[in-house]
This record gives structure tokens, sequence and C-alpha cells, in this order.
């Protein structure tokens, strides 16, 4: 293990690094911690110029119960929702199929196609605005969910596509091999045998998509406008021009904006980071 | 995984999907996501190239104007200048990403009470949007009721604009980039070290080698798989830089802050006309300095490739 | 903000049924607006405009989008051009350009000719372009320094009429550790105010207008006195320090703080100073002074709603542009409480407010010279957009001068 583990060290070693763990932890979140506090101050504390002080008094519930009820936070949460949640399954559907067919199968282009859809995941997203913008104008989805959700997918797919086909290439192939033998069809093979085993990799890619997407703002400028069909990252703006200077309502705003995320995060650990640190190991 | 021929009992002859069912099979399984792929990712890369010659306001008529947008663009146009010298600023400092995330996961690769807790906690920021991370450092930089300032004079030092001041605003920009970035090179360092092999450890710290030596010599060369990445995503990340800037400053002041994404957003889709064939020349430029990273990352993973099977 | 009004129709009802009543024909589908107005007390307005339209018509759902001012500015040729709305926020004059030639703003002409119309001929320049109307105003406001009596009588200061005693004031409220003028140039368009008054002054507003059109060189020397001028202000440190990274509503605090004297603004920042504590004692209002011995031109920047020429409900948009200009619908919604600005309508009746009653008095006797709209209205919008992007870098660093000028002369030769 490296570096040397703690218990092997000396005492004082063992105390410093006990006290600098939370010392550098606070360091770290001190933006975010310095955001929570202006979340439950009062606008009188930022009259009277009282920024870093204790707040004088605690108005949490106020300040986070006009986000909840006198803006539209609620609606744009809830497009997030619907923008999310379905790119989630079409882009890990899509990329089970692809995983399987180019993790599974031999045949001449594989390894292009396979390229092609890395390579596409890392273009910039300019060199797509213009004519994708172009193409939502076209078939009426400018300004809607639909629109967003199906570019969503098709882009994500590159992504989940790397991440699948590297996981079922790394299943064991005579499982495959040997339902054949048995005459079993391809579908049923995919079906029944692979995805079983893919359980794993499906929660991660999930977690993993759900907080991209739940992030993306690019997108949500170049293909929406206002409240019908924007998720929070963009509504956030304009719930900070409603509330323009007043620090502790924007601050509570972007909070509850990130809690989805975080709270994803949180309750998935495991298959956040191992989707992430997919391939750190080899 | 090639003959399907000798299956034990071929009885009675079968249909052409079913004799041909292997090779068909992928073909079916590809082909709803590389229409997807295809209509939404590859033809809007090439249409942008075909755009990039035009003078087209994204309405009316295209008009081909050749590369009289290049001229422009390479001509002299100052904005993209500083836009593309900010890139390059982003692409080097990204990096630091990654020296600094091995330094969080070497304080924090130890067993101890709580150390779960504090990988989280380091870890979090990187599942925060960037908008809501260009929000919290914008506040965190405000010149009077920002928390750096606060922190400043507390130690007797004199206050500073970081956003307002072209000279640094871009700088403050890519440190609020780095934090979310440095978190995630952390979390594939971690698991990284988690993988490196105690042995070796252990046989080099009966050669004497310590400390840094046995980073440099031992450790480091364990970890390139996750190097690797983390290079490769930072590169990435550092080149998409656009919700930080749109957040942060919109490009200010005085369009100091600009970078080729943003400034290609605001010249097709601007107030003041759509200039969308001025725009995607922009973009193109983009593409390619990422198109660099990109054959370097495809090329190394075809490497990968011929060795694996 | 984008609600359906049905239920609370029947209380509004009443407040509206007189000015409604004239065009109460049987409008019917949905009306669909997508408006500008989102700071505080003109969202409050407009959402009570789109209620009381939705109660005066049974048949017709009004959809109300409110979306972030400045973030409209990008989105509106969007809007425009894909799923576009029946109704639209916008400005007057030089800034409907790019969409009237573009062909996304419906040509209404006919309303004007009509009489549909009533009291709108003193405005109706505003609204033409190539000799057809495009739009119609619902409200306009003066400019002009807004600065707190209270330390004004504290340092024994006067109103100045020249720009001599202008800068003597600055001298003192400096010297009492205060800033002359509070202003917030992070969205630019706040400096184009500074610019206006100060070449409208030095150089008459015919020279300004000439300017605008770009038939004069950025370098010409008449632009430079301007900017001569305008250092003089700066380099004794009039403006509040960091301006480049507030918005014209966070710089506001400097003035209801008492850190700042005064602030060359719209009147659209009275409900906000107001709103902050500040009573009309401690508030008053000047014409900003005279500089050279030339007209005295004003900004007085005209708001408006437009009909996208791919809306689909136009004959309601129609309905709604013709209740939104008449006489009672514009007094109501520009009075003290609502938007505080001035009635576009001649047969409305100004708000009894001493800044409404200043501001129009100015406006209908002193300005000789013309009244102009804004920067950012009469200017290109592309020649705005590179002016204001340098007259911030002016009002930081006023030595950058000769660069700042020649990059707006080479946009002005590749605009124009």
């Amino acid at each position: 293990m490296f570096p040397t583990p703690i218990e092997k060290t000396s005492r004082t070693w063992q105390l410093t690094y006990q006290a600098i763990l939370p010392f550098a932890m606070i360091v770290w979140l001190l933006p975010l911690i310095a955001v929570a506090m202006f979340s439950i101050k009062s606008s009188a504390d930022f009259a009277s110029g009282n920024y870093w002080g204790m707040p004088s008094t605690f108005e949490g519930f106020v300040n986070y119960g006009k986000v909840f009820f006198e803006s539209d936070m609620p609606r744009y949460m809830l497009n997030s929702v619907l923008i999310t949640v379905p790119t989630m399954i079409g882009a890990v559907a899509l990329s089970c199929m692809t995983g399987f067919a180019l993790g599974i199968y031999k045949f001449k282009g594989n390894l292009l196609i396979f390229f092609m859809f890395i390579a596409g995941n890392f273009v910039p997203f300019q060199i797509l605005m213009v004519p994708v913008r172009d193409l939502t104008v076209n078939m009426g989805l400018y300004d809607t969910k639909l629109g967003l959700v199906l570019f969503h997918i098709a882009f994500q797919t590159g992504f989940c596509t790397l991440f699948m086909r590297n996981f079922i290439r790394a299943l064991p192939f005579e499982l495959i091999e040997a339902a054949r033998v048995e005459g079993i069809a391809e579908w049923r093979i995919f079906w029944f045998i692979v995805l079983p085993l893919m359980k794993p990799a499906l929660a991660a890619l999930a977690v993993l998509i759900f907080t991209f997407i739940w992030n993306d703002y690019f997108w949500a400028v170049v293909l929406t406008q206002g409240p019908d069909a924007q998720p929070v990252t963009a509504g956030i703006t304009s719930f900070n021009s409603q509330f323009v200077a007043q620090y502790h309502l924007m601050s509570a705003g972007s909070i509850v904006a990130a809690i989805p995320p975080v709270a994803m995060f949180f309750l998935m650990q495991k298959h956040f980071i191992a989707g992430l640190t997919l391939g750190a190991v080899k | 995984m090639t003959v399907m021929a000798d299956t034990p009992k071929p009885v009675k002859p079968r249909g052409w999907y079913k004799r041909n069912e292997i090779a068909i099979t992928p073909f079916l399984f590809l082909l709803p996501a590389v229409i997807f792929f295809s209509v939404y990712v590859i033809i809007p890369i090439f249409q942008s190239f075909w755009i990039s010659f035009h003078e087209w306001d994204g309405l009316g008529e295209k008009t081909w104007v050749g590369t009289a947008n290049y001229e422009r663009l390479l001509g002299g146009d100052r904005k993209f200048e500083v836009s593309f010298w900010n890139n390059l600023r982003w692409l080097f400092l990204y990096l630091l990403a990654i020296p600094l995330g091995l330094s969080i996961a070497l304080l924090l690769n130890q067993k101890v009470r709580g150390i779960r807790l504090y990988k989280s906690m380091f870890f979090f920021p990187f599942v925060l949007s960037q908008v809501v991370v260009g929000l919290v450092f914008s506040w965190f930089y405000l010149p009077r009721e920002g928390l750096l300032n606060a922190i400043l004079q507390f130690f007797g030092m004199g206050t500073v604009n970081i956003l307002g001041d072209p000279s640094l605003a871009t700088y403050g920009i890519i440190a609020a980039g780095l934090w979310p970035q440095t978190a995630y090179c952390m979390i594939l360092y971690l698991t990284g070290l988690n993988a490196v092999d105690p042995e070796q450890v252990e046989a080099a710290r009966l050669d004497g080698a310590k400390g840094l030596r046995m980073l440099w010599h031992v450790i480091l060369p364990q970890l390139k798989p996750a190097t690797f990445i983390a290079f490769v995503v930072t590169i990435i990340g550092a080149l998409r830089s656009f919700d930080f800037i749109a957040v942060m400053t919109n490009g200010g002041p005085f369009g100091s802050t600009r970078v080729l994404s943003f400034y290609m957003f605001e010249e097709s889709l601007s107030e003041f006309g759509f200039r969308m064939g001025y725009g995607a020349a922009i973009a193109v430029v983009l593409f390619f300095l990422m198109l660099i990273f990109i054959a370097y990352f495809l090329w190394s993973m075809y490497r990968d490739e011929k060795g694996a099977r | 903000m984008r609600s359906i009004f049905k239920a609370s129709a029947a209380a509004l009802l009443s407040t509206s049924m007189l000015a409604g009543a004239a065009f109460a024909q049987d409008l019917s589908g949905t009306l669909r607006i997508i408006s500008d107005m989102s700071n505080p007390a003109p969202r409050a307005t407009m959402e009570q405009l789109a209620a009381d339209f939705d109660a005066l018509h049974p048949n017709l759902e009004v959809e109300l989008e409110i979306v972030d001012r400045e973030a409209w500015k990008t989105q509106i040729r969007n809007a425009l051009t894909a799923n576009a709305p029946d109704v639209v926020n916008w400005y007057a004059a030089n800034r409907m350009t790019p969409y009237v030639n573009a062909g996304l703003f419906e040509d209404i002409s006919d309303m004007y000719a009509n009489g549909d119309l009533p009291g709108l001929d003193a405005v109706k320049g505003a609204m033409t372009l190539d000799g057809k109307q495009w739009g119609v105003p619902y409200t306009y406001y003066q400019w002009g320094i807004y600065y707190r009596e209270d330390i004004f009588n504290e340092l024994g200061l006067e109103e100045p009429m020249t720009f001599e005693q202008e800068l003597a004031n600055c001298e003192k409220i400096v010297a009492s550790g205060r800033a002359c003028y509070a202003i917030g140039t992070k969205f630019l368009w706040t400096a184009g105010g500074w610019f206006d008054y100060l070449n409208m002054r030095t150089n008459g507003f015919d020279f300004h207008m000439q300017l605008a059109r770009g038939e004069v060189e950025w370098t010409d020397p008449r632009v430079r006195e301007t900017f001569a001028n305008w250092r003089k202000i700066i380099d004794m440190g009039g403006y509040i320090a960091d301006h480049q990274s507030y918005s014209w509503q966070e710089a506001l605090k400097f003035m209801t703080d008492g850190e700042a004297a005064s602030y060359l603004i719209g009147n659209f920042a009275v409900p906000h100073l107001r709103e902050a504590g500040l009573s009309d004692e401690q508030i008053d209002f000047y014409q900003f002074p005279k500089i050279a011995d030339v007209p005295q031109g004003e900004d007085a920047p005209t708001d408006t709603f437009h009909i996208p020429a791919n809306a689909s409900n136009k004959e309601a948009a129609r309905a709604f542009l013709q209740y939104v200009t008449s006489a009672e619908v514009q007094s109501d919604i520009n009075g003290g409480d609502k938007l505080g600005q001035l009635p576009v309508n001649a047969n409305s009746s100004v708000d009894a407010d001493e800044f409404l009653e200043q501001g129009f008095e100015m406006l209908s006797t002193n300005a000789q010279g013309g009244v102009a709209q804004f920067f950012d209205r009469d200017f290109p919008a592309e020649m705005a957009s590179v002016g204001m992007e340098g007259l911030q870098e002016f009002m930081v660093f006023p030595d950058n001068l000769d660069d700042i000028l020649q990059r707006m002369e080479d946009a002005r030769q590749r605009i124009y």
C-alpha cells in the first residue's frame, strides 16, 4: 500500500493526520459552505453588511420556501426530471445493444464503428450546434423536452457504447459459446444470458447519465427557452434575474438545483464510482 | 465464434435468417444506435464544415463565400485571437487537476475511521453542475460580499476583484473549473492506488525506496491507466469550458475571458444576427484542436485492442 | 412564468372592464406571450395585464412566459424563428432592424392607418422603419441623474446646471469619502447611457445620430472630446470601484447605502430605490447638465410589443396590442405603483409622481435637440455590442482609449 499506512507511522504523525483531514475538507468545501451560509441568512444581514458573521436570524425556511413556492423552480426541476429520465433509459437501452454487438461479434468494420462512437463522443459540442439546432427546428421539436431528449440519447450513446462494449468484453465468452451450442437464438442469448450479467454496468451507467444530463447547460440553452421545456440548469439564470442581487435567495436556488445529482451520488456511490473509474485500472 | 455450421442437430433446411444469424444479428443490434448517432453527431460534423464556407443567417439561402470566413478569422480577428490564447491557457492550466488530484488521493489513501466519508466529501463537487459551480465561485469572488476577499482581509492583504480584472478573470474561471476536475482525477487515482501491487511496493521498500522516489519509480508506472484517462478527460473538459464562462463572466470584462466555444456560440446565436457560417468556421477550428487529442486517444486504444485479442 | 389565468380571472374583471369593452370581440384559441419584464415590479404588471386580458375574452386562453431580460436579448431571434409565440417584447427604433429585415416582425401599418390605435401618433415614428410600423410601444421613460437629496443637503450641494458645476459637486462628494456615481457595467449597456449623454452634450444630438448611423469615424476628434470629458470624471474617482462586476440592480446598493451620491439611470430604477427603503425626501432627479452650447438631447427609451410574423393567433395578438395601448390601460400600467414610467398614449394621464412629472416635463419642454432611444437601440446591434464592450473597458482603463477607438472604427467600417 502506498503511501505508508498511517497505523504504521509515528504517533505524532498519526495525530497530525487526523487533524489535517477535517481541516483540509473544510478548506476544500469552503466555496460551498459559503453558499450554504448565504442561503440561510436574511436580507437584513446583507443590507447591514453582515456577510460573514453569524446570521442574525435563521431564515432558511423562508428562503427555501420562496424558491419552492414563489418561483418557477419546481417547474424547471420537473422539466429536468422529464428530460433526464427518458434520456437515461434511451441511452442505456441503445448502448446495451451496441455494446453487445461490438463486444461479442467479430465482423469487418467492428472496430471502425466502435471508434466512430468514441470519436463522436469527444467532439466539441459547437461543431454540432448549428446543424442540430436546425434539425430540431425543422422537426418542430425546438423548445420541447423531446427535442432535447432525442439529441441527448444520440450523443450519450457514444460514451455508453464505449462503456458497455468494454464491460461485455470482460464477460466470460464461454457462456455464449455454450449457449450457441445449445442452439439458442442470438437475441435470446442477449436477453437471457448477457443482459442479466450486465446489471452492475446498467446501474453504473444509469447514474452517470443521470448526472451528466441533469447538469447539461449548453444544449438546454441552444434547444429550449422559457419554463415550458428548460431544465433547471438553464432555469437558474432566470431565477437569478427574478431575485437579482438577493444573494440569500440565489444561493438557496442553486442549492436546490444541485440536490438531485448530489443525492443520486450519495445513494448510488458505489455504482457511480465504478462507472467513472472503469478503465482506470487494467 | 466463427462457425455455426456444425451444430449438433442440423435437421431441416433453415431459413435465410437462421443460416446467417450470427452475421446479421450484430447489424440489427447496431442499427438504431448507428442511425441515431449518424443523424445527430456524424452528419452534423460534415454539415458544419459545409456551412463554414457560407454566409448564412440560419433562415434563408446560404451564400457560398469560399474561405472568406476563415480569412477573416485568421486574418486578425481580435476576438478570435483572445479566445484562442485563452483556450491554450485552459489546456495547460487545467492539466494541474492531475497532480492536484493525485496529491489528494495520496492524502486520502488510508484506512482510518471515517475516511470513506472524507473521500465522498472531496469527490462530490464533481457531481455539481458547472452552472452551479460557476455561480458558487462567482459569489466566492465577489469584490465585497465574497468570502475570498473576507479571508484576504482577515490576513491583512488587499482585496482583489478577480472576475472584474481582465488579467485575472480567466485564471479565476479556470480555478473554478479545477475544483470539480481535481475531484474527478482524485477518484481515478484512488481507484488506481487500490490496485497497486502490494508485493512490488514491499519489495521496493526493502530496497530502501521511499517517498517521492518510490512514487516516481514504482507507483506512478502502475498508475499509468489512471493517468491516461485523467489526461483525456481533462483535455476534453478544458476544451469544453463553455458553461463556466457563460455563467461567471459572459465573456467579459471587455471580452477578455472568451474561449472558442463561447465565441462560437455568441456569433451563431447573437442578437444582431445568426452568423451561422462564421460560427461554424470557429467550431471547425475548435474541432481540429480537439481532433489532435481524439486521434491520440483512439491510437492508444487501437494499440491496446491489438494487444488484447 | 407561464400561467393560465382562468381561475383568478373573475376577481380581476372589474378593474379593466371599461378599457376592454371596446374590443371584446369573440377571440378564441390561445394567445402566447413571451415577455422580458423580469424585474419584480414589471413582472407583476405584466402578469396582471395578461390576466385582465384573459378575463375579457372568455374563449381565449392567455399563456404568459416571462423570461430573463438580459437573456431575452440573445433568445429573441430564436424565439421568432422557431415555435414563435403570438406577442413578444422588444425595443423601438433601430433595434428592430435585424428582425424587420429578416421578415420576423409582422407589419401592422394597417392598424395605425385604420385608427385602431388612437393616441399613438406621437410615438409612431419610433416604431417606423422603411415607412411601415412594426409594433406598438407600451411605455417609455426618461433618463437622468437620480441623486440622494439628503447627501446633497449634507454637503451643501445644489442640482448642477453645467458640467463645471457637476464636476465641482463631484469633487466635494469624493472628498467626503463617497463616490459620485453608482453604476453597474456587467451587462455593458449602462455605460452606453453615459456615452449618450456626454456625446449629446458635447457634440449635440445631430452629431450623436450621425455617429449612430455610421457617418462619423470613431477616431474623429469630436468623439475624442467626448471621451476627454468622460475621463475627467473617471480620473477624479467619480465612479464606484469594481463596477464591471455588478449589474445595474446590484449597483443600486451603493446608492441606498449612501456610498454613492447619484446614479445616471432610467426611471425604472425608482421603484427599486423606494423598495430599498429610501423615501421620496431622500431621492431626487435632475437633467444631465449642459456641456457645450448645443440643443439638449435626451435618452427616452421606448419598450414595445410586437407580433412575430410566424405567430399563429394574430387576431388575438392584434387585439392585445390595441388593449395595451388604449388610454386607460396605459394610465394604469404606467402608474407609480406599477411600472412607474410614462404612458405612450397621448390621451393617458401621467401619474402624480414627482419623478414622472419631472421627467414628462423635461422631455416635453427641455429636449430641444431631440429624443434618442438609447445607445444599444440607436446604433446597429453589432456596433452597439462592440461599442459597449469598448466603453466598459474605457471606464476601467481609460489609457486604452486609442486602441479601443481603433477597434470600434474597424467594426464600423465592417458593419455599415
